[in-house]
């Protein structure tokens, strides 16, 4: 069966397999060597004859996440396709790590662009011989152009300001419960025998008595979803938000962030163990659609088709950071916003253009969103950590 | 590693074997599954199955174990499942009787009582450790289905169990297979598993299967349907699959379906039963009043012409 192997000279396969894993993993798959030798192996139990049995066993060895089939699919096709360019690929390749995970398609293939093809700065001298194989890589990555592409940079944060910051989190109390989950834990009030501890117990002095043990529910706070507006409207509060947001996502588990302008952007691997300042350039430049137009209808939507079952799946708390301005005039908004208010637990509105007392809503987005929220907080005066901690953990509804 | 070992008796030689083996069992599946469950079946590492409900994950083990003549352990997971319910349970009342009834005959030897408790005589067996036992029939087929609805504390403590194979209970001592069982874990991926987990399986998204596949399954599962029928639900459904539905319709609903029109006396499809029985179908309102709409005439138009298209080839 492993016939087919054998007939390979010199263990080139082998050596081949680990190049390949190598641009897999420039490419921002988390391939260790440990799935290297899976994937000889495998390849060797399989005894490939096939090229899609080639194929899909390297992907049941190297591909734990949906979102990574496109990138795998399109590395295998040119990695095995032509071992000249496979050459070149080699010596393209640069120890450049980027961030692994779920970024959504369009990075991954600019990424794979970069594991695969030069994007540095030797590589306009070599474009000529190269022509060939960059049109069919192109052809892939063909993502938005039109867009009016923008990156945002952040100044760094200072020493003082971290430690404000972490000073401010501490602080927290968002409107947001822990809740009972099915989980027990002892408890010397619970309600609950708990018949594996009272037995031990009982033993242990000799079973003379019967010594009751309690438990409770452990009480837990429900996941966190947050959904940013960066529009140009709200370019200004940008910095102080994702402060917040890279704080908070450190702070507690199960905390998800998305970015949503013209388009909706999961940076919630982004934010997470990583120094709050590369965490922030690494979404300055990841995310593209800084201070543009808002389309929250549009976004809410994609929301609720791509994410919402995965996120909200265990009783999530929707944070919805937006002034509710929309370039496209409210269109669509009531609907998805009704969608999303039933699948999330609780949906907060944090609107920082709401600082004046009499602020009518006016706007046709934030007319639209109004109904659908359970607590609406306006926030004015959004320059520091602290008074968005203080708006936050405020009581519920009241104005800051 | 015995690289050169003709497979464990009873297990598929080749990926084609593995394929015949499943069809063996009704299951109709494409050579990439058959390459995913071939591999965890000889590399003896957990098959990891992720995909949307209704594509067919649970079945493979079902399948699984018929077609290798194995047990089936299930084990459905939930938020809170804990050890008690996961793996082992202590008969506690028959352990209070046991000690009330030592005290009456007057022996109160602590030692002695705490191996009288912990016997295996008061040992309720839950899937985790059933699927550890030596089995007559061979290791069984331990399905962990639907991962993503317990919490991370369960995960944390399947990496113990799925590495090594065994399982500790602090009153008897470890407990380890002779032989692993063959782990299927399935995941509707309602959030996502920690990847330390994934990294000891094989990984396999479970597609929506395309026409060809799907008209093999209807014509195994839904067996009474009318030819033109079968055709026509096939063409429908992969239309509902290509339009922008929060919930497009699995395989099981693709045959609740065609079950449904069946018991209609339906030969093909027609707007009004359509309209009548989108309920099976589709399961948000959302959908449902979309396709109500209007769409439902247009969407019957298209693969009408596509089935006609089809049988003229």
């Amino acid at each position: 069966m492993t016939e087919p192997l054998r007939e390979v000279p010199g263990g080139r396969l082998a050596e081949n397999v680990m190049h390949f894993a190598r641009v897999l993993r420039t490419a921002g798959l988390p391939i260790g060597p440990d799935k290297v030798i899976d994937a000889i192996r495998a390849l060797e139990i399989a005894g490939v004859r096939r090229r899609d049995d080639f194929y899909w066993t390297l992907h049941a060895v190297f591909v734990d996440r949906h979102e990574q089939q496109p990138i795998f699919d399109q590395a295998f096709h040119v990695f095995w396709r032509d071992p000249k360019l496979l050459e070149k690929v080699m010596q393209l390749l640069l120890p450049q790590i980027s961030g692994r995970g779920e970024a959504e398609q369009q990075a991954l293939n600019q990424r794979l662009s970069e594991a695969l093809a030069a994007d540095r700065p030797g590589a306009e001298r070599e474009q000529p011989e190269q022509q060939e194989e960059e049109v069919e890589v192109e052809a892939t990555l063909s993502y938005s152009a039109q867009e009016k592409l923008q990156q945002m940079d952040f100044e760094t944060m200072t020493g003082s300001e971290l430690a404000q910051a972490k000073a401010a989190i501490a602080r927290l109390r968002l409107p947001i419960r822990p809740v009972p989950t099915r989980r027990m834990a002892p408890s010397s009030r619970g309600r609950r025998p708990d018949m594996r501890a009272t037995m031990r117990a009982t033993l242990r002095n000799g079973g003379r008595s019967i010594v009751m043990r309690r438990q409770a529910p452990v009480r837990r706070h429900p996941p966190l979803v947050v959904l940013c507006d960066i529009s140009g409207s709200m370019s200004q509060y940008s910095r102080m938000f994702l402060h917040f947001l890279h704080a908070i996502t450190n702070d507690r588990d199960r905390v998800h962030t998305l970015l949503f302008g013209t388009r909706l952007t999961n940076i919630t691997h982004y934010l997470r163990d990583r120094d709050v300042d590369v965490a922030l350039e690494k979404i300055g430049s990841a995310v593209t659609d800084w201070s543009g137009g808002t389309r929250i209808g549009f976004c809410l939507r994609e929301f609720n088709l791509r994410w919402s079952r995965r996120l909200l799946g265990q009783g999530a708390v929707v944070l919805l950071v937006s002034d509710g301005l929309d370039r496209d005039a409210g269109e669509g908004i009531g609907a998805e916003v009704d969608r999303l208010h039933r699948s999330a637990r609780r949906l907060i509105w944090l609107n920082p253009l709401l600082r004046y007392d009499a602020f009518e809503a006016k706007p046709a987005g934030i007319r639209a969103l109004l109904p659908h929220v359970d607590d609406f907080r306006p926030v004015h005066n959004l320059d520091s950590l602290r008074a968005l901690t203080d708006v936050l953990s405020g009581p519920r509804g009241a104005a800051a | 590693m015995n690289r050169d070992s003709s497979p464990p008796a009873g297990l598929p030689a080749s990926i084609d074997a593995t394929v015949d083996l499943l069809s063996a069992g009704d299951y109709v599946a494409d050579r990439r599954l058959a390459t995913a469950l071939f591999l965890s079946l000889r590399m003896g590492r957990p098959l990891f199955l992720e995909g949307e409900a209704g594509v067919g994950k649970t079945e493979i083990a079902k399948v699984l174990s018929r077609a290798l003549g194995r047990h089936l352990v299930r084990l459905q997971c939930y938020e809170g499942l804990d050890i008690a319910s996961a793996v082992y349970e202590w008969n506690y009342q028959r352990q209070m009787i046991e000690i009330r009834l030592a005290e009456a005959a007057g022996s109160v030897d602590r030692e002695r009582l705490s191996q009288d408790i912990f016997d295996e005589r008061f040992l309720t067996r839950r899937p985790l450790l059933q699927a550890l036992m030596p089995d007559a029939a061979g290791p069984p087929v331990l399905l962990i289905d639907e991962l993503d609805r317990t919490d991370e504390p369960f995960e944390a403590y399947l990496l113990e169990v799925l590495s090594d194979f065994q399982i500790t209970i602090p009153e008897v001592g470890t407990i380890a297979a002779s032989e692993p069982p063959i782990v299927v874990i399935t995941s509707n991926r309602t959030r996502e598993i920690h990847d330390a987990v994934k990294r000891r399986c094989l990984y396999h998204w479970v597609d929506y299967p395309d026409a060809e596949r799907e008209l093999a399954i209807l014509r195994l599962k839904a067996p009474e349907a009318a030819d033109e029928l079968t055709r026509q639900v096939v063409a429908f459904v992969q239309e509902l699959r290509g339009m922008d539905l929060f919930k497009v319709p699995g395989i099981a609903e693709t045959i609740d379906w065609t079950n449904a029109l069946v018991q209609l006396d339906q030969l093909s499809l027609d707007p009004a039963v359509i309209n009548d029985t989108l309920g099976v179908l589709l399961k948000y309102q959302d959908d449902i009043a979309r396709l109500e709409r209007g769409e439902i005439n247009e969407v019957l138009r298209r693969i009408n012409a596509e089935v006609a298209g089809g049988r003229h080839d």
